[in-house]
């Protein structure tokens, strides 16, 4: 076990939450297609109360930081909440589309001593990437950005959120990462907007693309490895919880609400009302989240991936219930291995169950599985 | 032997987590933990205490150790956090460093 890794369990086993992710503003210069967030401001916390929050975040044990929205840079105040994070020592990690950043502000990003900074990228040729993030000029100014951060020795890395519109481009972003020598992330996760509209989920990458994915030396390692069915999950497994949100690590809004995650919209609180500790320790949604063990959940447990599966209980939480299965990641499970999930099994079943033939009204036909996996309805 | 001021470098993050410090180099993210003995040496590591005074008022004291052991420690302590750029090192009292560079104008 890593240091790393020995630190995590050890803030597990005291209840410490050791990494929080701060979202400072929604507001963006840039219009993802596939964004979930309501770019308006429906009333950001002030540079003080950020502050107070920082400093509530260091006192209960916050290790790793990141800082991101948004466009960060959309904050006046930005290098003064990085400051003052850097003076409490946390490690930050800055999400940023790169756009405003020129040289003076790579400088200040060094000399603050920020760990590293995200940098989102869709393509390496401008049409397609602005096209995503309907900023004309964007993709030129972002790999401008990450050039003034590499001048500065700063650790930079791109992610890759990969969609339909742009998945025949990934080896070129791949390519450019190499040329600016930085690190590269993909990301094939779209997730429901936070309203609860599920219309950006058709950007998804199909399934087969996945397979490519999960078949490319390059990007997984060992594929015979990668892509080995899952061993049968020992008791360790079934006594063990999907991931750290809740657990060891949180979301904050630009608003002060508090989540699992970033990815887990269940609310457990708000910073402007209550101290953060007092959220971590005793929400009630907190406690729930922390009390759900793999053996717990009603299919997850039966499936043959329950050990590998990488079942997101934020996606299963906007899929109706923390508890059940995450379609996305059934996906890429059975994509992955090529053995598809219980929840996939399940769903087959109740399909093909019934007479041989069914004559319906048109009206009422194929609705049990309308919205749901195109795995399954396909 | 010349005295040893010890300062921590404004380039880290750290945290104290169940007794013992996690620290982490920004500039080649190396990861360290600190045992309670290295954890308060680290605390202590001002600027202007001089490490014979931090090893004889701090160490020896809340730990119970010989001093020369203690000494000894702590100067091996020293000069490894030291060449991760984890603690700055001088023969005499350094200037604050909890504080950035202020930025330029803007």
């Amino acid at each position: 076990m890593s240091l790393l890794a020995e630190m995590n369990q050890k803030a597990l086993n005291l209840g410490l939450p050791i990494s929080v992710q701060l979202d400072i503003t929604y507001r963006c210069n840039e219009r993802c297609v596939h964004c979930y967030l309501d770019h308006d401001d429906h009333g950001e916390m002030t540079t003080a109360e950020i502050i107070d929050v920082l400093e509530q975040l260091a006192d209960a044990g916050v290790f790793f930081l990141s800082l991101s929205g948004g466009e960060v840079l959309m904050r006046q105040d930005f290098f003064e909440i990085v400051e003052r994070a850097r003076k409490l020592l946390f490690n930050v990690k800055v999400k940023t589309n790169g756009v405003m950043i020129q040289a003076k502000e790579a400088a200040r990003l060094r000399q603050l001593g920020v760990e590293q900074i995200q940098i989102s990228v869709y393509s390496h040729r401008p049409e397609v990437h602005d096209a995503i993030t309907k900023l004309p000029g964007s993709l030129k100014k972002t790999i401008r950005a990450i050039r003034f951060l590499k001048s500065q020795g700063l650790k930079v890395s791109i992610a890759n959120v990969l969609m339909a519109g742009n998945f025949s481009d990934q080896p070129g972003v791949i390519a450019l990462a190499r040329e600016l020598g930085v690190a590269y992330t993909l990301d094939p996760t779209i997730t429901p907007k936070m309203d609860g509209d599920t219309s950006i989920l058709a950007l998804r990458i199909p399934g087969s693309d996945l397979k490519q994915v999960f078949n490319n030396p390059e990007l997984v390692g060992n594929v015979e490895e990668f892509c080995a069915p899952p061993p049968a999950p020992g008791e360790d497994i079934m006594d063990g919880f999907p991931c750290s949100a809740g657990h060891t690590a949180c979301y904050i809004s630009p608003y002060g609400d508090v989540f699992p995650c970033v990815q887990f919209p269940l609310p457990s609180g708000n910073v402007r009302r209550q101290k953060f500790l007092d959220i971590w320790r005793h929400s009630t949604q907190f406690k729930e989240v922390r009390s759900i063990r793999a053996r717990d959940l009603p299919t997850c447990s039966t499936c043959a991936h329950v050990g590998t599966c990488t079942r997101c209980p934020g996606l299963a939480y906007m899929e109706g219930n923390m508890r059940g299965p995450s379609a996305a990641d059934c996906e890429k499970s059975f994509q992955r291995t090529g053995i598809p999930s219980a929840n996939m099994l399940a769903r087959a079943r109740v399909v093909s169950v019934g007479p041989l033939i069914q004559i319906q009204s048109l009206a009422g036909s194929g609705q049990t599985c309308a919205g749901e996996d195109s795995f399954v309805t396909a | 032997m010349a005295e040893k001021y010890i300062a921590r470098s404004p380039a880290i993050a750290a945290r104290m987590l169940g007794g013992e410090m996690m620290v982490m180099s920004a500039a080649d993210s190396t990861f360290f933990t600190l045992n309670e003995v290295a954890s308060a040496i680290w605390q202590a590591a001002d600027g202007r205490t001089p490490l014979s005074e931090i090893v004889s008022g701090k160490i020896c004291e809340e730990f119970d150790v010989d001093r020369e052991q203690a000494q000894r420690g702590a100067d091996r302590f020293v000069d490894e956090l030291s060449q991760h750029g984890i603690l700055l090192v001088s023969d005499r009292p350094l200037m604050e460093t909890d504080s950035f560079p202020p930025a330029e104008s803007r």
